[in-house]
């Protein structure tokens, strides 16, 4: 739509010339103007201007929805309303029904907490059929930091879905859904992502899995505010390829240590010397997911993997319809499964907390148990 | 120099100068046939020089005491204007109370703050409350919804305004004092029904979308909020040229005010916080630059203050700086539940 041609306008004769004549071609290129530039720049009278802007807006305008039609259209054209079901009863609840379809859904902990463990298993569960809770389609999968593991994902569908992967050609049918790709530099990634958006419809792509984000820029070699532009055309591309393709899109993220150069406090907060002033508060590990606030007003629902006291847990720690819910968690054979499938709520600013106590321990004995 | 005034194209601004005539009062006592003589233009064109010279000098007045300077309006007349000024709750008596009743119509009121905090859960849900009818105390309008990033969900939308009605069949129990159930004759699906929903991707998508508006509200008049979610979005990507972009934000600014004054609606623009340098340390501020800060006539940034979501009144012509705290619930938007919350005046 922005794209749109001045030619393809209906205008006036005499003023789709001019525009022409001062090659201004798309509507991006007008509408980018003010009012004052383009009489000056076309030499034509305020009331022209006006009306040619007011005819080409109204072309390049997207049309409305009522919500109530756009609620009925979800609910009669998708699988299971908009939302995948990821199996986790308890985060199905909260987050109306699962993942949700369109937009950006981000995984964010500590090294080894199982953020591709839960990336294979969706993966999977993507592949199946949808009496078996699946999406019945292909699942792109890309793999950043060479961790996906066919063996692992075999695994994981014997375990949890016996009476599919027992048969080996249907074991094949269903790996054989899922695309891994194994971009080595940001430049390959963006190749990759130009070639999905085109082929995404026609090859039924039904998911998109992004393993890792955060591991795309750290080898750029770029610091801080640096880091967040080279990534905005990407989140924004990226963003667009889910609203249009109407898939899920799950996204791994990184932690790094809180420094200095982290900001918490508006300007009018600092001014103010009263009781009321927030102390942060430090954990023994103070965690901050990678990728900075640009990123983290992009992903829709953020759910933050963590370790404490020994035990894991997966919060929703940003979604549009979920409270701010811990659920417990650990890793079996069969992928990942909650502890409880009732999640404690918690306070304040502390959903977004990442914390690592007592996680190595943890790492180590799951890792065997999986032998 | 008034001709430099005078919304006419270059070239017959070059022309009346150069026929002598600098000042609009040398136009009044000409006839157009006269004035196509002079400047060597046609009769139609002349006419227009000469219509948009009249308009400027405003030979009609709404008002008499206003002959003076025309398009002004005196301080008292403005005063009865400000009284009757409409609001649109945003159901948290505290966040109400701090922002003078609500959400000001009439002005373009700006909500940021970092993610999660709950910006388009209060887009939603003033989405929801402007469709309040009058009986109790609402607006009986419908709204806008703007969608720039994919944040809208629908079934968060409908959760939103099922409590809407529970609350208004819960205070029409109260009012009758029959404590009888009494039923309101809307289901959420009507609400949802009166949000026009837009979505947005890109920004001359979001220009043009504003420019449309006007001819849009003229044929659905009872629209009394437009929501934009976010406003920011699509011009942090894509500017390499940053003053480019502060004129189109500040045209975009300036035709939503004229929205909001022409058909006395809420325009309320949610943005996002970023990390600003300041005064040698780092800071959360809200996007879009310095000349943006200025552009909108409301500014509120919702923080986190320990455990409790805030809302702090940044910038207001008429509201004293204030915080209050609030809660995003299963419901929507409400109170804050903590026993001693307060509101801080600064």
């Amino acid at each position: 739509m922005a794209n749109k041609l001045i030619s393809e306008v209906p205008l006036p004769k005499s003023i789709a010339n001019v525009f022409a004549a001062r090659n201004i071609s798309t509507a991006k290129e007008a509408l980018s103007l003010t009012e004052f530039e383009l009489m000056e720049l076309l030499d034509v009278g305020l009331t022209e201007v006006r009306s040619a802007l007011s005819q080409i807006s109204e072309i390049v305008a997207p049309t409305y929805q009522t919500a109530l039609s756009l609620m009925e259209e979800r609910f009669q054209n998708e699988h299971f309303r908009g939302h995948f079901p990821t199996g986790l009863k308890g985060l199905d609840a909260a987050l109306c029904g699962g993942i949700p379809f369109g937009v950006l859904t981000e995984l964010v902990g500590p090294a080894g907490i199982g953020k591709t463990q839960l990336c294979l298993k969706l993966s999977l569960l993507a592949s199946l059929p949808t009496n078996y809770g699946g999406l019945d389609g292909r699942v792109i999968y890309i793999d950043v930091e060479s961790k996906f593991s066919s063996r692992r994902l075999l695994e994981i569908g014997l375990r949890s879905f016996p009476e599919i992967f027992q048969m080996k050609a249907m074991a094949q049918e269903m790996a054989g859904r899922i695309l891994v790709l194994r971009p080595t530099s940001l430049s390959e990634f963006t190749q990759s992502l130009e070639q999905i958006k085109v082929s995404l419809l026609q090859n039924q792509v039904k998911m998109l899995v992004i393993d890792s984000m955060a591991a795309l820029v750290s080898g750029e070699h770029e610091q801080g505010i640096c880091r967040q532009q080279t990534l905005s055309w990407h989140i924004s591309f990226i963003k667009s390829l889910a609203e249009f393709s109407r898939i899920p899109v799950v996204v791994t993220n990184q932690v790094r240590s809180h420094n200095h150069d982290d900001a918490s406090r508006y300007s009018f907060q600092v001014q103010r010397r009263d009781g009321t002033m927030e102390i942060p508060i430090r954990y023994d590990s103070h965690l901050i997911a990678a990728l900075g606030i640009h990123w983290a007003h992009a992903v829709t629902t953020r759910l933050v993997l963590e370790a404490k006291s020994g035990q894991r847990f997966i919060k929703v720690a940003k979604s549009p319809i979920s409270p701010p819910l811990a659920f417990p968690f650990h890793i079996t054979s069969s992928g990942i499964s909650l502890l409880s499938d009732d999640g404690m709520e918690l306070m304040g600013p502390e959903i977004n907390a990442i914390h690592c106590q007592g996680h190595n321990e943890i790492s180590n004995f799951g890792r065997e148990g999986l032998q | 120099m008034e001709i430099w005034r005078l919304p006419i194209s270059a070239s017959q601004r070059g022309k009346l100068i150069s026929a002598g005539y600098t000042s609009l009062s040398s136009l009044s006592s000409l006839s157009p046939s006269d004035l196509a003589r002079e400047l060597k233009v046609s009769e139609a064109e002349a006419m227009g020089i000469l219509k948009a010279a009249s308009h400027s000098r405003g030979a009609e007045t709404s008002n008499a005491s206003c002959s003076i300077l025309d398009g002004a309006q005196s301080a008292w007349d403005m005063l009865h204007d400000e009284e009757s000024l409409i609001h649109i709750t945003t159901s948290s008596a505290d966040l109400d109370n701090i922002l003078g009743g609500g959400i000001h119509c009439k002005e373009v009121t700006e909500i940021g703050g970092v993610p999660g905090i709950g910006k388009t859960q209060l887009g939603m849900q003033i989405a929801v409350n402007v469709q309040i009818p009058h009986d109790f105390g609402g607006l009986s309008g419908k709204a806008i919804y703007i969608d720039t990033e994919g944040s809208f969900m629908v079934e968060r939308a409908f959760q939103i305004a099922e409590a809407c009605i529970e609350d208004m069949s819960e205070y029409n129990r109260f009012l009758r004092k029959d404590f009888q159930e009494c039923k309101i004759n809307m289901k959420p699906e009507d609400i949802l029904e009166n949000i026009f929903y837009f979505r947005i991707c890109s920004y001359t998508e979001q220009i043009a979308l504003i420019n449309y508006l006007d001819k849009f509200i003229s044929e659905h008049k009872d629209v009394k909020v437009v929501v934009v979610d976010s406003v920011t979005f699509h011009f942090r990507q894509d500017f390499d040229d940053m003053a480019l972009r502060t004129r189109v934000l500040s045209g975009m600014a300036l035709k939503l005010m004229n929205l909001a004054k022409k058909f006395s609606l809420a325009v309320v623009l949610l943005n996002q916080a970023t990390i600003k340098h300041t005064e040698g340390s780092f800071q959360l501020a809200l996007a879009l630059g310095d000349s943006w800060s200025h552009t909108c006539t409301n500014r509120i940034v919702l923080y986190w203050n320990g455990n409790e979501r805030y809302a702090y009144i940044d910038k207001s012509p008429s509201l004293r700086s204030a915080s209050a705290a609030y809660s995003v619930t299963a419901r929507g938007i409400r109170n804050s539940s903590s026993s001693c919350k307060r509101i801080k005046m600064m």
